[in-house]
């Protein structure tokens, strides 16, 4: 018979949580007016909200500026190797699915080198929270240009600018079959906050694109996202079951024409029900969303999918616990299988 | 009337067809068989990569060597006594290793002009008088196991595959061996009632040919080896490390988890484990290499005892996870069963040419301990003690063995598990005092689980300041992790028992070597030894750290020797850390060594000079 050697707790009241139990006391090194900077504030804000004990959040990151993540939560924290963030907290939440895992990543440790890891651990749909900070730049690195970058970004790596078409996050994302999905922006802070939110209380892999400002090497890549002249009319801020609309007074949406292709209407010329209704639960509706792209549509930001689809751990834990219910056999059985006696 | 039976001591057959053939069954089955029958043995499965290369050609031929005896048996046999080919191609690509004289065993139907020239033979062998040194016993097996399944109606294809059990049948009457075992394994294997039937009457039908056609004129008799008395089963290298991870986790009370992805020869690890999820086995088949450890990494950060299983090629890209797993201070055990390399290499052949890559193949200085598995029956307990070390030190380790003892199988006393020492694990959850990098007496730090209240910490690749584990790039600080990490493996080896000399414990010449080529250095060394030379013979398991006594056992010899299949990588390793003047004896064939490889090359040492 095995031993149990595990140990058991009396967890800390989530009630008593507070943001301050979430900051450590190692100094923040990311550069001044890094985007990176709100997006762990937000965080922070959140995990309080969420009712579950300090102790058994784990924060995994890869390499880059974002992975530099854990140090700066109070948590149980993995700061692993590049691109191999989603593998190792894989491993944490298929044999603890009692911890909450929380991914740190950015575009080049996900979509680059940990390309392979991103879709797998996507379609597996483990139950971790998956945040990507797109850069759009290799920062850590000093400054080459990154596989969300813009064809023509001229940067140390391409000097005559890339020539390389960019993979959208949420596309990929989309393709691996992700079961929530979701855009918001560093500087967006009520926004960003309720979709870490919604990404908390999901079940399965939960994947959160977050533009972020990388104001060395790329700065200004979001502006327009961000500014308050212009965000209006370049992002469009998707609701579950609301038509979609932008624009200073929602005066624009976006409608299907021929060859289901999407186009900008002005609302005034179209009746209300041509206008396209965001469903978070339609697979088309969210691929569609996935593939506006500026400077033709709107940056869409939100929850792009949300659907549930039994998580990796989940199912593992059924299997063992079914393979117990059909068999019991100790080792010394399985060693004895097929033996016979010498003398 | 009763054919004459002649006693015997030793046998070695090997059983060649096509790779589609069911030489490996038919292998496995004559071995278990010959196990029950209380022979002491030692088998080689060697097959191609490929699953079925074209009927009848050379690149296709999968064969099974097994040596039986009534004395203890160390390896398969050099040169085999028997030759079963099932077409011209098994024949051509085997014959040359049949000794002078033995017996031939074909299937005549197989022989003919389309099978002879793809094969590459210009005229029949069974014809042109080529095969007049061996005794030759051609039997239209086809045709036979045929007319024996004839009343079931099978589908011809099904039919033919039938004659691996006819060939069996036949060898077993020829040595006396009890078809009940594999009456049994049939009955139980063929689901298909009407393959079942078809299977057991060939097998019958092959059994009743030997002993009434006038082709044999007598059987053979092994009398039952002198095997100290207990229980017994056959178990490969795969088997038994899978087995002795399954004890592990019960000696320790930890939850076992696999990262794995699928690699020849190591995938049957993966195989056996996943079919063990009633005892609590979580196994995970990862996208890639990397994730497998890296998952592994991840396991063992929250509390089970993690494994990741590969091979050369797989290590290589796992490189990096490993140095983490160093780190993080981890318990990890990554499995390395190794193959011919470089690159793809040979992958269903042997070879121990990733020493030099589990030692050093990292960046920075990221020392593991590596130990090495030395029979099939062995990797049990070396899967035991990496994980022992691992638990107890809090470091990955790296277990060695290869697809010869991966694959080959013996007869093996049978553990008793309540009487194997229990690993003993400690979870820290004493807030007061707490520190990641903290030390015991092993140089190991504290094991604390997320989940933990108090204890939340930050852990990763970046180096980090002795016992808070905080970031550090203090120059003095990293000399002192690094000399640390060093002697953390060092420490190692004050646990570990005295080395054992087998045969002259000092004098001309020490044989040493690791891993696989155990059992041929073995009887190597016993024959040496009964032709009167001096030579005593040390098979090390741990090579990192190296035994505290080997240095003294070196200098007691005149001269030591160290066959290895590669080119000589752990001659170098002793060479550099003890300035004795080893030499190599190095074989890289993809094949293992033979015992008279090894005599021939102990008496040439001795000879030198």
């Amino acid at each position: 018979m095995k031993l149990n050697v595990y140990p058991q707790f009396e967890h800390t009241d989530p009630s008593t949580q507070q943001r301050k139990d979430f900051v450590t006391d190692q100094d923040v090194r990311w550069c001044p007016g890094c985007g990176d900077y709100s997006v762990l504030a937000q965080v922070q804000r959140v995990m309080p909200s969420l009712g579950i004990p300090r102790e058994k959040y784990v924060f995994v990151s890869g390499i880059g500026c974002s992975s530099r993540f854990p140090y700066y939560m109070e948590t149980y924290g993995v700061h692993s190797i590049h691109g191999r963030a989603p593998a190792v907290a894989t491993g944490i939440k298929a044999t603890r699915p009692d911890l909450q895992v929380w991914v740190i990543t950015g575009d080049g440790d996900a979509l680059s080198i940990g390309g392979n890891h991103f879709i797998h651990v996507l379609r597996r749909n483990v139950d971790l929270k998956l945040l990507l900070f797109n850069n759009q730049i290799y920062g850590l690195t000093k400054g080459q240009y990154s596989p969300t970058s813009p064809v023509g970004k001229k940067a140390k790596s391409t000097p005559l600018g890339s020539i390389d078409y960019p993979l959208d996050p949420v596309s990929v994302a989309l393709g691996a079959n992700a079961t929530f999905v979701a855009r918001s922006l560093d500087v967006a802070a009520n926004h960003l906050q309720g979709v870490l939110k919604r990404a908390a209380e999901h079940k399965g892999t939960a994947f959160v694109e977050i533009y972020q400002n990388c104001n060395i090497f790329n700065d200004g890549a979001f502006d327009l996202l961000t500014d308050k002249e212009t965000k209006s009319t370049h992002v469009l801020e998707l609701q579950h079951g609301k038509p979609m609309r932008f624009g200073k007074d929602l005066e624009r949406g976006i409608a299907l024409g021929p060859g289901m292709r999407p186009r900008v209407v002005e609302c005034a010329t179209v009746t209300e029900d041509e206008l396209l209704v965001h469903d978070e639960t339609s697979e088309v509706c969210a691929l569609l969303l996935s593939r506006l792209q500026a400077p033709e549509f709107p940056t869409p930001i939100g929850v792009f999918r949300a659907v549930t689809r039994p998580s990796y751990d989940t199912l593992m834990e059924e299997q063992l616990e079914q393979a117990r219910s059909f068999k019991t056999q100790s080792v010394q059985q399985l060693l004895d299988e097929g033996q016979w006696t010498v003398g | 009337m009763q054919k004459a039976v002649e006693t015997v001591q030793t046998v070695a057959i090997r059983f060649a067809g096509d790779s589609g053939d069911g030489m490996q069954v038919t292998g496995t089955q004559f071995s278990d068989t010959t196990a029950l029958a209380g022979n002491d043995l030692a088998t080689f499965p060697d097959f191609p990569a490929e699953i079925r290369a074209p009927a009848g050609s050379l690149a296709g031929v999968s064969g099974f060597q097994i040596k039986f005896s009534s004395e203890e048996v160390f390896t398969p046999g050099d040169a085999p006594d028997v030759l079963v080919a099932m077409n011209p191609a098994a024949l051509l690509a085997n014959l040359h290793d049949l000794k002078a004289g033995g017996m031939l065993i074909l299937n005549s139907e197989a022989f003919n002009a389309k099978n002879i020239e793809r094969a590459g033979y210009a005229t029949s062998p069974l014809a042109d008088g080529s095969l007049s040194g061996f005794k030759v016993y051609s039997a239209d097996i086809t045709g036979m196991t045929l007319r024996a399944v004839e009343e079931l109606k099978l589908n011809q294809r099904f039919a033919v595959r039938c004659k691996n059990f006819f060939a069996l049948g036949m060898v077993y009457w020829l040595y006396n061996r009890d078809t009940a075992h594999t009456v049994k394994w049939i009955e139980e294997k063929f689901r298909d009632p009407q393959l079942r039937e078809a299977n057991l009457r060939a097998l019958k039908a092959g059994y009743a040919f030997g002993e009434t056609t006038e082709l044999f004129d007598h059987s053979y008799e092994i009398k039952q080896a002198k095997i100290k008395p207990g229980r017994y089963r056959n178990i490969s290298g795969n088997e038994a490390i899978s087995l002795g991870f399954l004890a592990a986790s019960e000696l320790s009370g930890l939850n076992l988890f696999l990262g794995s992805y699928p690699i020849t020869p190591a995938s049957d690890i993966l195989h056996n484990l996943a079919r063990y999820k009633h005892l609590g086995v979580r196994t995970f088949q990862a996208e890639d290499e990397i994730a497998a450890i890296c998952s592994a990494i991840g396991a063992a950060y929250a509390g089970s005892l993690a494994l990741t299983t590969t091979s050369g090629p797989g290590l290589a890209l796992k490189s990096e996870g490993m140095g983490l797993a160093l780190m993080l201070e981890l318990p990890l055990v990554i499995v390395d069963v190794q193959r011919a390399g470089p690159s793809t290499g040979m992958p269903t052949k042997t070879e121990q040419s990733d020493l030099l890559q589990v030692m050093y193949g990292r960046n920075g200085e990221a020392p593991i301990p590596v130990i090495a598995a030395s029979t099939p029956g062995d990797c049990f307990y070396a899967a035991i003690e990496a994980c022992r070390v691992a638990v107890m030190h809090m470091t990955p380790v790296v277990l060695l063995s290869n697809g010869y003892i991966a694959n080959g199988a013996e007869p093996w006393p049978i553990p008793d598990m309540s009487k194997l020492p229990r690993i003993p694990v400690s979870f820290r959850t004493e807030r007061e005092g707490y520190q990641p990098y903290s030390r015991d007496e092993r140089l190991a730090r504290p094991w604390a689980l997320p989940g933990t209240p108090g204890l939340e910490h930050r852990i990763g690749g970046i180096e980090k300041q002795h016992l808070t584990g905080n970031i550090s790039y203090d120059p003095a600080n990293h000399e002192f992790m690094s000399k640390l990490r060093h002697e953390r493996v060092q420490k190692i080896a004050d646990e570990l028992p005295p080395l054992e000399v087998h045969g002259d414990p000092s004098g001309e010449l020490l044989v040493l070597g690791w891993g696989d080529t155990f059992g041929a250095i073995r009887a190597g060394v016993e024959t040496a030894r009964q032709q009167g030379h001096s030579v005593g013979h040390l098979h090390l398991r741990w090579l990192n750290p190296f035994p505290n006594d080997l240095g003294d056992i070196l200098k007691r010899y005149k001269r030591v020797l160290v066959p290895e299949l590669n080119l000589g990588q752990l001659v170098k390793m002793i060479r550099a850390r003890y300035l004795v003047d080893a030499r190599s004896f190095p074989k890289i064939q993809g094949q293992p060594f033979k015992e008279s490889e090894i005599v021939l090359a102990i008496k040439q040492q001795l000879e030198a000079n």
